[in-house]
């Protein structure tokens, strides 16, 4: 169940289109920070509020890679590895991150700090290799600068 | 030549309506609201600006269409899912200049009769969709948008509506699936957005870096921007470039810049003076380049008869340092993982692709692999649902045709010799 204050937002939301199907995804959005991440109730819970079929509601969830269907971490680390963040690195930060942390691409540290998803570009290319550390930009990076800013996030 | 869309945003305060007003903005808007819509139209078709997405569409041709349709409510979408990889040109747009945007969409929600507005903006990008929200809400207050634009009875709301991580959702079928709320897989066509968009009705979808030209286009007039840049597609455009160069980043160049300019003048040459290997000059998608074929103007007309295509304008860099067999396998695990499903070339296309370039990458190709991948892109080409799958197909064949030594090699040696 959504809290009262989520219910607020959601019709909000809801008041920006003109159906209410059309909200599903920052719907989905709002689930997921309210819930930590898309469990079934999660998503039961945004398929009733705005009367769209359960399974739409999983159907579309699951289809975008943002949205986080499993349990993750505190801190989400999105590392980009297209061609123009692997051209100048980023391979060997994968690496860096399994051998410093155990962080595994798709994986979670045990102590649950931190989860790292391999991005698709994320249109930080002109300062490759680049990252996203949940909705913070780093860019220009490199092993000791990862380490720097992985200390700030607990 | 004076800079249009990155105007001022190497000031700190770029983003915020004072600023935008201090320098000139909104100024375009009260001029639109005083002309009638097919006014502001011709005066665009004049202008002989194009799409700035990739796909390089007249922009008054589109307008003209949904302008025809009798249906209403009538739509204007801006695709801000900047997606294709090497691309971040409209980045600095979204998150230093977004009252350009705004103001843009405003002119053009005028020249449609369009009453709603919304900006897809990828989830990529979260700090624009701050930047965005609140610049918004700052036009709301001003009077450029609203119910009663600037007290002249005009209405035009504006929303940000976020993705959630899918490539496809750049292609205009598949970002109105997604803003209605469904998985992004894009609809058959006709009938065409510009009759049945979203919510079934007439939408016009533009590009970020394209509705943030309209305040120009209006404050120099059609004729005076058709002058800018290329005769064919004219006007400022911005060129991304990531990769080996001394100096990456965003250039706002005119229209039809020449590639070998582009990449030793403005971005100072391939780092710490080694070779140029390899340039793909669109975004992933458009055709590799060899260091011999790079003179050319980057534009829509000129760049397919060179060999590939203007794309997002992301040029990506490669020098002698690269393996070109790993940057295809690259590219097409990206085809791989944002192929919606939908149609099956692409969908099975892109996975037998990945694996074939993976084991050939991987030191475990066989005979018949470069015969095999020719094959299955050639099977893909011009039979997939929308680009996507011509894309990742494309990608292929010109990487073997232009760099086919190099791959011979990994499959005869089971190794590579490229040192990185």
């Amino acid at each position: 169940m959504f809290s009262e204050e989520a219910i607020k937002e959601l019709d909000g939301i809801k008041a920006k289109y003109p159906t209410a199907r059309a909200a599903l995804l920052p719907a989905i959005y709002v689930a997921q920070r309210e819930f930590g991440w898309l469990s079934a109730d999660a998503y039961e819970a945004v398929a009733d509020i705005l009367g769209v079929p359960r399974a739409i509601a999983r159907g579309v969830g699951t289809f975008y890679a943002m949205y986080k269907n499993m349990p993750a971490g505190r801190n989400v680390v999105q590392l980009c590895t297209n061609v123009s963040c692997m051209i100048l690195g980023a391979e060997k930060l994968v690496d860096f991150l399994k051998n410093k942390y155990g962080l595994e691409p798709g994986g979670t540290t045990p102590d649950k700090r931190f989860s790292l998803v391999i991005m698709e570009c994320i249109g930080a290319c002109g300062t490759a290799p680049a990252m996203l550390v949940n909705d913070d930009f780093y860019e220009n990076l490199t092993e000791n600068s990862i380490e720097g800013i992985l200390g700030k996030y607990k | 030549m004076e800079k249009v869309l990155l105007k001022n945003i190497d000031n700190p305060d770029s983003a915020d309506i004072g600023q935008y007003l201090k320098s000139g903005g909104y100024q375009s808007l009260p001029k639109a609201l005083t002309m009638e819509p097919k006014d502001i139209i011709e005066e665009v078709k004049k202008s002989g600006l194009r799409g700035r997405g990739g796909a390089g569409f007249p922009v008054a041709m589109k307008w003209t269409f949904a302008s025809a349709d009798p249906k209403f409510p009538k739509y204007l979408l801006c695709n801000a899912d900047e997606g294709e990889p090497g691309t971040f040109k409209d980045r600095p747009i979204l998150e230093k200049n977004p009252h350009l945007l705004i103001e843009g969409m405003a002119i053009s929600g005028h020249a449609l009769k369009a009453e709603y507005g919304y900006i897809y903006l990828r989830g990529e990008y979260p700090a624009a969709k701050h930047i965005l929200e609140a610049a918004i809400g700052q036009a709301y207050d001003k009077g450029f948008l609203g119910d009663d634009i600037l007290g002249k009875g005009i209405r035009f709301h504006l929303a940000v509506h976020q993705g959630a991580g899918a490539y496809i959702c750049g292609e205009e079928t598949a970002l109105i699936e997604s803003l209605e709320g469904d998985k992004g897989q894009p609809r058959i066509k006709p009938p065409f957005p510009v009759n049945v968009g979203v919510f079934s009705k007439p939408t016009v979808v533009n590009n970020v870096e394209t509705l943030s030209n309209l305040p120009y286009v209006l404050e120099i007039g059609g004729e005076a921007y058709s002058k800018i840049g290329s005769p064919d597609c004219p006007g400022p455009k911005i060129y991304c470039v990531s990769g080996h160069v001394e100096r990456p980043g965003v250039y706002e160049l005119p229209m039809g810049t020449n590639l070998r300019d582009i990449i030793y003048t403005h971005c100072g040459g391939i780092r710490g003076g080694r070779q140029l290997k390899a340039v793909i000059p669109g975004g992933i998608s458009t055709p590799v380049l060899p260091p011999d074929k790079i003179d050319c103007p980057m534009d829509f007309v000129n760049m397919p008869k060179h060999g590939s295509m203007l794309g997002s304008g992301a040029v990506i860099v490669m020098d002698e340092s690269v393996c070109l067999v790993k940057v295809c396998y690259r590219a097409l695990r990206f085809f791989e993982h944002e192929s919606c499903g939908k149609c099956t070339p692409c969908r099975e296309g892109t996975g037998w692709l990945r694996k074939i370039l993976g084991r050939i990458e991987n030191g475990e190709g066989m005979d018949g692999d470069m015969d095999l991948l020719l094959s299955v892109s050639g099977n893909m080409l011009g039979k997939t649902f929308c680009p996507l799958g011509d894309g990742a197909a494309s990608v292929v064949q010109n990487f073997i045709k232009h760099f086919r030594p190099e791959f011979e090699e990994h499959l005869r040696t089971g190794a590579c010799t490229v040192k990185g």
